[in-house]
């Protein structure tokens, strides 16, 4: 019998996949998938949740994700083409001019 | 059945996404990545969200993904990925991704549900679509007005910050 646990474990290695690539890897292009698969993973823990309680409210949470997640992929992309043409880079170690 | 399925999409959900981090060139990531949505879309079906399943295909599929690997091929990045390098942090972060992910799974284990179960049933849930679609209209419509401003912005912040240096590299 499949039970919420199964879902909510599925989702928390999912997310701690996503958080390790984003501590792991160096290239910002990774970094963001990274974070997209942190997305999905907290939408796989909202729909679980929303199926085992019987209510709706997860679901609607769920597609407003989505969309809040399509607009931050598209700033984050355009940041990142106007980063790379301005320091020709896509290594987060080298962009810390706001470092103190 | 549904225990067999569900283990199938997870694993392959799981290995891919491991593949997506470990990878070194960013294209092979970013189609691992495709495969990881489709399973994450695989589960929405297991979880009777068919829409959702159906909103995933299309925008992070559809949508997100083509930004990746237009941005991946635009931005020519084949020189820097073959010297990938393990940076001096490396293993304190893995070690602490490692204890979030056990700490996150105690607290789920050890935790227990006090709500009440709604009234949306399986059988409620048949016409997926259609409920969703009633309940985003009625109660959820500030929000979904709220999200469609944020589209908005997000397409124009988007359009300015590329057009903004390009105008520069002009006037050079």
């Amino acid at each position: 019998m499949l039970t919420l646990t199964h879902y909510l474990i599925l989702s928390f290695t999912l997310f701690s996949i996503g958080v390790a690539g984003v501590l792991l890897r160096r290239n910002i292009i990774i970094v963001l998938m990274s974070l997209e698969l942190i997305f999905n993973s907290v939408n796989i823990s909202l729909a679980a949740f929303s199926y085992f309680l019987r209510s709706l409210n997860g679901t609607v949470f769920v597609i407003f994700n989505i969309t809040v997640a399509a607009a931050e992929v598209a700033i984050g992309l355009a940041i990142l083409v106007t980063v790379y043409r301005a320091r020709r880079t896509v290594n987060v170690d080298e962009i810390d001019e706001l470092r103190g | 059945m549904e225990q067999l399925f569900f283990y199938i999409f997870a694993f392959a959900a799981v290995i891919s996404a491991i593949l997506v981090i470990s990878v070194r060139n960013p294209v092979h990531s970013a189609f691992f990545l495709i495969v990881t949505f489709m399973q994450v879309a695989a589960i929405f079906i297991l979880l009777r969200s068919p829409f959702l399943a159906a909103v995933q295909v299309f925008v992070y599929v559809g949508a997100v993904m083509v930004l990746f690997l237009f941005a991946v091929l635009v931005l020519d990045m084949g020189k820097e990925t073959m010297k990938e390098h393990l940076h001096g942090q490396s293993i304190p972060a893995g070690v602490m991704a490692v204890i979030l992910f056990l700490l996150m799974c105690y607290m789920v284990v050890k935790g227990r549900i006090v709500a009440n179960p709604g009234s949306y049933g399986e059988a409620a849930l048949v016409n997926n679509t259609e409920v969703i679609g009633r309940e985003l209209y009625t109660r959820f419509i500030y929000p979904f007005e709220i999200v469609s401003l944020i589209l908005l912005v997000a397409l124009v912040g988007a359009i300015a910050l590329v057009m903004q240096s390009k105008g520069k590299e002009q006037g050079k």
